[in-house]
């Protein structure tokens, strides 16, 4: 099977992120790491390929710093590699970072199934991975949580993926487009040798002229980032002798909030 | 003709999921702020009850399409049913819940009308006869201004973030029907069965949340059956007893169970519990947590809870600084006591 991944690179969740004196986002001296629901889609990815033969093909978009997102990757176990940067692209929305990767499928060719992470854990919008399936006319299952059927040869899929309400278990039709939820597993750690292997890989560049395609037009724009207003509370300490007195006194103080 | 604010209803196995009410009640603010009507959009298979539903909550008009292929939410046959009746209608604005359907919707609708798509939006404003949002972004760490350039403008609200209009059962309007866009074999992707797991929990949409971390297992007192004997076993052993009196006071507030990342990945509660940056995003009006530190991570996910209280051991835990409340003590002592309490004052057995 021919598997693509696309991943991005964030700073990791335990970063404290601000919005400085500049008005640039800052996060100190935290470390860029591969989107922790990428990991997941990487995770599936390399499952696929271990189940059904083939290669997995990783894909980031983004400036060099995108390298330390698909270094992991590839030391997870990905076949090869391709990052893709265009000074066109230094604005973009979930669209348009749509309209490229969908471009990206297709020049790969004879994809059979494209993995994604739910979302990023920066921007947040988990838009990407639905609209890629739909500029390419193909199936989507969005976060998947396990797999009942992959059949290359019969170009089959059958997923169950999380919603609300429990799981809702879809067939359809590869090629395909998964999103992948956490549900799904823990993603392995990058073996000695994985890691030796993808510190020394080329990672081809493409541009959007490699791509064929012009600069997709951005639409949703983020005029102003701020810092969340501070929660302004102290903290009201309940003491007392005993638990029922610290007990009693804490309820009292919730039923007055009138938040019951 | 009069601009047409949409809301999309979200609904599962004949009911409505409770913030696509908020979304009409979000869509009508737009409606008085910008001029025209608020249209409610029901796609589904005998949906009589919710359209009529979708009235009593707002709509002044609603477009419906009921049909074989809609009877499970489907990607395909929705967005294309949805995209078809946008190009007839022309709506200015297209509001989600950002629910699970609801924002893959959102996302795909985008793309099949080439407009853009503000995702998870908590608060919306009219800026000369533009659409201001504000969305968290690094899971709240920062907010984010956005604007989205054309029409339609396609905005998924945050559940919990708008208010839910009251409902007047009195109210009625103009039913408008469309047809679905594809046919049977026209769509690849057929649902074999659904399947649950351990229910009961909707995070989200939860107005109380009861929490515990990684105190939840810390009571050396507590002696496991004899045929337990690995320390890991143990510890799990103790947590489920943990969460068992969290369990219990959740059940006396009506409230959800929520936990921490430790307490996930340490085995002590399935995943569907998290909350936190690579778990549920919640804002209930109250959140308790139990034996929970408050790494940022955690933060992330609760700090817009109207009233926060925490119970922890350690009085430098960082959860004291976002909770109104605090108890500097053992949860294994507190939280039964809280739980006595209140089932007194609240008149429950």
């Amino acid at each position: 099977m021919k598997i693509v991944v696309f991943v991005k690179v964030t700073p990791d969740t335990a970063a404290t992120v601000k919005v400085d004196d500049a008005g640039n986002v800052t996060w100190g001296d935290a470390p860029l790491v591969l989107n922790p629901w990428d990991e997941y889609a990487v995770e599936a990815a390399l499952q696929t390929k271990e189940a059904h033969g083939g290669s997995v093909t990783v894909v980031s978009m983004g400036d060099e710093s995108a390298l330390e997102a698909i270094r992991r990757a590839l030391a997870m176990g990905c076949n090869d590699a391709i990052r893709i940067e265009d000074p066109a692209l230094a604005e973009d929305d979930s669209l348009t970072t749509a309209k490229v990767l969908k471009a990206v499928v297709e020049k790969i060719g004879d994809v059979d199934m494209v993995f994604f992470g739910r979302q990023a854990i920066d921007g947040d919008t988990g838009l990407t991975p639905p609209q890629t399936a739909r500029l390419l006319g193909w199936p989507y299952i969005g976060l998947v949580a396990a797999f009942r059927e992959i059949d290359p040869e019969g170009k089959k899929l059958t997923a169950e993926r999380t919603i609300e309400e429990g799981r809702q278990v879809l067939s359809t039709q590869l090629p395909a487009v998964v999103s992948v939820a956490k549900d799904f597993g823990e993603p392995r750690y990058p073996s000695f040798m994985g890691i030796r292997k993808a510190a020394r890989a080329k990672v081809p560049v493409w541009s959007l002229a490699d791509l064929g395609i012009e600069a997709p037009t951005v639409k949703v724009r983020l005029p102003e980032l701020m810092n969340p207003p501070k929660r302004e509370v102290v903290c009201e300490f309940i003491e007392g002798e005993t638990p029922e007195e610290i007990a009693e006194k804490l309820a009292d103080k919730i039923l007055a909030e009138k938040v019951l | 003709m009069s601009k047409q604010i949409w809301a999309y209803i979200d609904h599962f196995k004949g009911e409505a999921l409770m913030p696509s009410w908020e979304a009409i009640g979000a869509a009508k603010m737009l409606a008085e702020k910008l001029g025209g009507e608020v249209v409610a959009v029901v796609l589904g298979k005998d949906v009589d009850s919710i359209v009529q539903e979708a009235f009593h909550y707002g709509a002044d008009k609603v477009i419906a399409a009921d049909d074989a292929t809609l009877d499970d939410y489907r990607a395909e046959p929705y967005v294309e049913t949805l995209a078809k009746a946008a190009q007839e209608h022309s709506p200015a604005v297209i509001l989600f819940p950002t629910t699970t359907r609801g924002r893959e919707l959102a996302a795909m609708a985008g793309a099949a009308l080439d407009a853009g798509v503000i995702a998870d939006i908590t608060e919306m404003e009219v800026v000369d006869g533009k659409i201001v949002t504000t969305r968290p972004v690094y899971a709240g760490k920062l907010l984010a201004k956005a604007v989205a350039e054309g029409e339609p403008q396609i905005i998924t609200l945050r559940v919990r973030a708008f208010a839910k209009p009251e409902p007047d059962a009195s109210r009625s309007g103009e039913v408008v029907k469309v047809a679905a866009a594809l046919s049977e074999d026209a769509i690849p992707t057929k649902v074999v069965e659904y399947a649950t797991t351990e229910g009961g929990v909707s995070l989200t949409e939860a107005a109380i949340i009861v929490s515990g971390g990684r105190g939840v297992s810390n009571n050396p007192d507590l002696a496991p059956p004899p045929d337990i004997t690995d320390e890991n076993e143990i510890e799990i052993w103790r947590a489920k007893q943990g969460f068992k009196l969290i369990g219990e006071l959740a059940e006396t507030l009506g409230a959800a169970v929520g936990a921490s990342r430790a307490a996930v990945d340490a085995g002590y509660i399935p995943y569907e519990h998290q909350v936190g940056q690579t778990g549920k995003v919640v804002s209930p009006d109250l959140y308790i947590a139990c034996g929970i530190s408050g790494a940022i991570q955690h933060q992330a996910g609760m700090r817009n809870s109207k009233v926060i209280v925490a119970i922890n051991t350690d009085p430098e835990a960082p959860i004291f600084k976002l909770a109104r409340y605090g108890v500097v003590g053992d949860l294994w002592k507190i939280v039964p006591a809280l739980n006595e309490a209140f089932k007194k004052k609240l008149g429950k057995k």
